[in-house]
């Protein structure tokens, strides 16, 4: 976190020296983008409270954790492919779920397939590019997933 | 962005959860509380850095713009044209769909197949904000390792699946 601040004040400074003007746009536009997730990020914060009361830690862990990662990378891609949820919701959840013991693999496989499949997306991609074309990139997209998900698997525990 | 609409949440019944969480501590409402708890700990996490991510992305909004990528990208071919479909899929923000589109114009501007299914898979594996996030939550070993491996299959793959559809003699479906 500290190296995002410092990432941050860097950018910024570098952005005033060279144009205060459109620094001042980028905060505004940043901000608007922000006000934007607000809303659908507070529905999430307060279902996952919820949720995860329910669901005790040890659950999750037996289900989605290490030793039982390919159930929990098949159903984690499942769900990826077939739902549409924007990126600053999704790695703060997945953050949730790491902590609570949730495998990388497992986490790999939901956030990559929720931004390389697109069931919800298939009707658009397939009128712009055609059925073969939509259907094959998005096989061939879930078929990257799990071989993304099986690189973590292998390397769990140690090079994270 | 209208994927956001997705998640809606009354602003009512929010109102309603603070009440029950307020409550819920002032007569020790066990599992009140605990959500309570799991709630502030989880907003706190967010608080924290999403103002620094939300600046970055701004910032990235401002100085890089798509139109000149886009116009360099139906200049160049080879392997260059490879580099440049990161390169353009790097700032973007949004997803899958906003890219189709995008896709679709590099193609009418003269790119290839492969090139598109590449610019498709980097909007997928390498978009700076989705990183930032990423790395942010998950670690900057996770993002690392995950870069390092995704981008190859994407480049390999789209490759491979984009030639196989030229030589089918693919045909993209009409368009008005």
């Amino acid at each position: 976190m500290g190296f995002l601040y410092i990432l941050t004040v860097v950018a910024v400074i570098i952005s005033l020296i060279a144009n205060r003007q459109k620094t001042k746009k980028a905060f505004i536009v940043g901000s608007k983008m922000l006000w934007m997730i607000t809303p659908p990020f507070i529905s999430i914060l307060v279902s996952v409270s919820i949720l995860l009361h329910l669901m005790p830690n040890e659950m999750i862990v037996d289900y989605l954790g290490d030793s039982n990662s390919y159930f929990g990378v098949v159903v984690a891609s499942i769900i990826g492919s077939i739902t549409v949820i924007p990126g600053p919701i999704v790695y703060p959840l997945c953050g949730i779920l790491l902590e609570k013991g949730v495998s990388y693999s497992v986490i790999a496989a939901f956030s990559s397939s929720l931004m390389m499949v697109g069931v919800l997306s298939f009707p658009v991609e397939r009128a712009y590019f055609g059925n073969k074309f939509a259907l094959l990139r998005n096989i061939v997209s879930l078929f990257i997933t799990l071989v993304i998900a099986l690189i973590f698997s292998l390397a769990n525990g140690r090079i994270i | 962005m209208k994927s956001l609409k997705q998640f809606p949440l009354k602003p009512i019944l929010f109102v309603l959860f603070l009440i029950f969480i307020v409550i819920s501590f002032l007569i020790e409402f066990a599992p009140g509380v605990a959500v309570g708890k799991n709630f502030g700990l989880f907003s706190f996490q967010m608080v924290k850095v999403l103002p620094a991510i939300f600046i970055l992305i701004g910032l990235f909004d401002i100085w890089v713009k798509r139109e000149t990528i886009v116009k360099q990208l139906g200049e160049t071919g080879g392997i260059k044209s490879f580099l440049w479909v990161f390169i353009l899929a790097a700032p973007m923000a949004g997803g899958l769909l906003p890219a189709i589109p995008i896709a679709y114009t590099l193609y009418q501007k003269g790119a290839r197949l492969t090139v598109v299914l590449t610019f498709l898979g980097a909007v997928g594996v390498g978009r700076i904000p989705m990183i930032l996030f990423e790395s942010t939550f998950l670690g900057w070993k996770f993002s690392i390792i995950r870069i390092i491996a995704s981008i190859p299959l994407v480049v390999v793959t789209g490759i491979i699946l984009g030639r196989a559809l030229e030589k089918s003699d693919y045909k993209l479906p009409e368009r008005d």
